[in-house]
């Protein structure tokens, strides 16, 4: 933090010199004028209307939607079983394929830093970058509407995400104990099962958990494009305006993912 | 003890220490792969066929078609951005409040109770599933999606801040109190000085989840490169959803390299 | 017998750590290896299984040559060679017997190791040596639950799994008290005789080095500048070793007799009265 001494000769204390005051004050200048360019965008393509009426809308909405249809709750079961076998199973599928993946692209443990680690990490970054929901759109049209599209939806885009957290893990590891089971005379592969594979275990098992948590929710809105689960009936009540039912199925969303995220808690509270 | 004897009686550790809860688990996650692989329902004959559409889908991404249909990807992108920045910052400002208030060391029960109800409905709900009754409360539109996003980041953020804020060096936070600072006084010097530099972090990182968020929300009406994506695929245009996918990717990139950046930089 | 030939490291960062080093540690013998922080010490035992690959030079046990072997033959090599480390590097999350066993990782295939289905002789030598060193009663603890001193009896244990020829020890005592620094000084050292096995043990307490080792090897900015027998080191040899230093509390009292005189051996002097 400058000192700066005036003309006159008093030395007064500031935060920034006066350089970095104006570089701030044209930082914050440009956001604003950003912020406020964009939401111009938006409120061009807005019918304000609609927005001044939203909270008529909103309390219509939630008159319509009250009581829940609690008999409806008999035909969702199958559909949120059907959820989460789409998340868990997807989740399974990801890990099956994140753990070599990760493995090939860490730099301690890839078998080649020129050629395999640019793919491996290319497989990782296009994994990430595209929504579940992008992959089963797609995937619904490759293989049919229903589950299949489901699960190899949340696998598609969960082999990014393990894949990166699985990686960082692994480079991160202690290199001596490495360089202890090495010098034991053990071959690459009993290296990896006894040097590397017990120190990211904990890391391995969390970032799983951690993913099947999020996948159930991202599960619950595949059915909207067709690729199963219960957003299928969402959908379906939706379009037919069915509101009571679309109260039923937010409460049995709300408790799934309630008892998924306590017992992902459980399980990584156990681990670690 | 004898070496002989000892040896014949050691076993290898398992994995799980308590036999019950080994064979439990293991036999509980056979159980399940029996019940759901048994009640998977997958029309084999139609993902056969599938393969032949992927070939052609991914046939299409070379070239990909950036032309034909520009305008509407052009327009798609702009939702989409213009969207990205404007909720992540309303979603950030607005999320500082409610991140104070959901911070027991700083906030009274009943303020503390009703925040963490708005972080725990903001994060259970899909972004999709808030956006659909946006929707219906706001009209079609990148307005509903803008919401949407700067909703589900209220959420995300006020968590992490609440949870940073709750166990920063209390010490530091009471010397700031001893010279008799106000409440406001309390966070500017005792406070944010500890949280600053992750909360700039967390909001790089939300500006990207908020871009590829925002790029779905196009499919329940809300505006965004989703909507150019749906019907793109909807016409069977594979090129120009090709384009679309390569431009959203490159997008992504982007945000990630800038917001790993930031995060560096201000850490 | 171990035998270095000019032995030249310099990595790639541009430091040269080791400056033609030449060493013979025949069957039998200990011998420690001195000398200040970044002489190149532990640059030398690495280079010696390989850990570190040298520069140039030559390193040969037995009749093997090691500088010239290839993968698997490398791997059959470092069976040969038990290595003790400053931070013990126990696999943390494993057993105490798992990483015991672990240095028998090279005599067996991997889906035995993986399963753990390790031959019988080699889990009772393991309870045998446990129990020599006094911690059979821990066989099922996890590495990261011992103290300090016993996960250095465990990583010794683990080195002598390997039925070794030599053992190369870094800075073992580097991270204990002093008293434990003395036993397990002590327990290398016995285990080490009682086996007949070469060892080069990286140290820098001097005077541990003196009341254990029978040979010291000085090494400053990766040149040897003396060899010689325990009794030979004295304040100028300290000095040209680690530089000017008030040295009279660091050397042990060597047991008088010899009638030496005031005057010290010169460093070149007791490199000729060392070689073998
Ligand atoms: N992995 C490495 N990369 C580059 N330079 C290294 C590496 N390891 C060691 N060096 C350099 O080699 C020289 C010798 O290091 P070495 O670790 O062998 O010293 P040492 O005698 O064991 O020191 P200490 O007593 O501190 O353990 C030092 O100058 C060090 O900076
Ligand atoms: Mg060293």
């Amino acid at each position: 933090m400058p000192v700066v001494t005036h003309e006159q000769g008093t030395r007064v204390w500031m935060r920034r010199t006066r350089a970095g005051d104006l570089v701030a004050w044209l930082g914050w200048l440009i956001g604003v004028a950003l912020t406020v360019l964009c939401f111009q965008f938006i409120s061009d393509r807005t019918i304000w209307g609609f927005v001044w009426d939203a909270p008529a809308q909103a309390a219509d909405l939630l008159e319509r939607s009250v009581p829940p249809r609690w008999s409806y709750a008999h035909e969702l079961w199958r559909a949120m079983w059907d959820t989460l076998n789409i998340a868990t199973l997807g989740t399974v599928l990801a890990i099956a394929t994140a753990v070599p993946v990760a493995f090939l692209a860490a730099y301690n443990t890839t078998p080649s830093a020129l050629l395999v680690r640019p793919v491996a990490l290319f497989v990782i970054v296009a994994s990430r970058s595209v929504n579940s929901l992008i992959w089963a759109l797609i995937l619904v049209i490759i293989f049919g509407p229903g589950m299949l599209a489901g699960i190899l939806a949340i696998a598609l885009r969960s082999i990014g995400f393990i894949g990166k957290l699985l990686y960082e893990a692994i480079e991160e590891i202690d290199p001596t104990q490495v360089e202890a089971v090495t010098a034991t005379g053990a071959g690459r592969a009993q290296v990896l099962a006894w040097g590397i594979v017990p120190q990211v275990m904990p890391a391995f098992a969390g970032i799983s958990v951690f993913r099947w948590d999020i996948n159930i929710r991202e599960a619950t809105v595949l059915g909207l494009v067709g690729a199963g689960g219960i957003g299928m009936q969402l959908q379906a009540s939706i379009n037919t305006l069915a509101w009571p039912q679309v109260s039923m199925i937010l409460i049995l969303i709300l408790g799934t993912v309630v008892v998924s995220e306590w017992l992902s808690a459980r399980v990584r509270h156990a681990i670690i | 003890m004898d070496a002989r004897a000892a040896a014949l009686a050691w076993r290898p550790p398992p994995l799980i220490e308590a036999a019950w809860l080994r064979w439990a688990v293991y036999g509980g996650a056979l159980l399940y792969l029996v019940l759901a692989l048994g009640t998977l329902e997958v029309n084999w004959q139609r993902a056969a066929e599938g393969i032949e559409r992927g070939g052609r889908f991914l046939a299409a991404f070379f070239p990909p078609d950036f032309a034909s249909h520009w305008r509407e990807i052009e327009e798609g992108l702009l939702e989409s951005l213009t969207m990205t920045v404007t909720s992540t910052v309303f979603g950030v400002i607005l999320s500082v409040p409610v991140a104070l208030g959901a911070a027991r060391n700083l906030a009274p029960l009943p303020v503390y109770l009703f925040c963490r109800a708005v972080i725990a409905i903001s994060r259970t709900f899909q972004e999709v599933i808030i956006a659909i009754l946006f929707v219906a409360m706001f009209g079609f539109g990148p307005l509903a999606g803008m919401i949407t996003l700067a909703f589900a980041t209220i959420g995300f953020m006020a968590k992490l801040l609440a949870e940073d804020i709750e166990d920063i060096e209390r010490s530091q936070a009471e010397a700031v109190r001893a010279t008799g600072a106000s409440w406001f006084q309390l966070l500017a010097w005792g406070i944010q000085p500890q949280v600053l530099p992750r909360f700039i972090g967390l909001s790089a990182y939300r500006f990207d989840i908020n871009f590829r968020e925002s790029a779905v929300l196009g499919l329940v009406g809300a505006g965004g490169i989703g909507d150019t994506l749906n019907n793109a695929l909807d016409r069977y245009e594979f090129g120009t959803a090709a384009a679309v996918l390569l431009i959203i990717i490159a997008i992504v990139l982007a945000c990630e390299y800038a917001s790993g950046f930031i995060r560096r930089a201000v850490q | 017998m171990l035998v270095i030939e000019g032995l030249t490291k310099r990595y790639p960062t541009g430091d040269l750590a080791l400056d033609g080093v030449s060493l013979t540690v025949p069957k039998g013998q200990v011998m420690a290896l001195i000398g200040p922080s970044g002489a190149g010490k532990s640059t030398l035992i690495r280079c010696v299984n390989r850990l570190v690959e040298p520069t140039a030079g030559a390193v040969r046990l037995g009749a093997t040559e090691i500088t010239r072997l290839g993968d698997r033959a490398l791997r059959r090599a470092r069976r040969r060679m038990g290595m003790i480390f400053q931070e013990y590097a126990l696999v943390e999350r494993l057993t105490v017997m798992e990483n015991v066993l672990s240095g028998r990782l090279g005599y067996v295939g991997f889906w035995r190791s993986w399963f753990r289905r390790f031959p019988l002789a080699d889990i009772e030598e393991a309870f045998r040596l446990l129990a020599r060193v006094g911690l059979d009663h821990m066989v099922d603890k996890r590495a990261d639950a011992l103290s300090g001193g016993q996960r250095q009896r465990v990583g010794i244990v683990r080195a002598l799994m390997q039925d070794p020829e030599l053992l190369l020890v870094d800075e073992p005592t580097a991270s204990l008290d002093p008293k434990t620094s003395r036993q397990i000084m002590r327990l290398i050292i016995e285990l080490a005789k009682e086996r007949n096995l070469a060892a080069i043990i990286n140290i820098h307490d001097v005077a541990l080095a003196q009341l254990f080792a029978e040979r010291i090897v000085g090494l400053h900015a990766g040149r040897i500048v003396f060899d010689g027998p325990a009794a030979a080191l004295t304040p100028e040899v300290l000095t040209t070793i680690y530089g000017e230093e008030d040295w009279s509390a660091t050397i042990r009292k060597v047991e008088d007799g010899d009638g030496d005189g005031d005057e010290p051996p010169s460093v070149e002097a007791a490199r000729i009265a060392a070689a073998d």
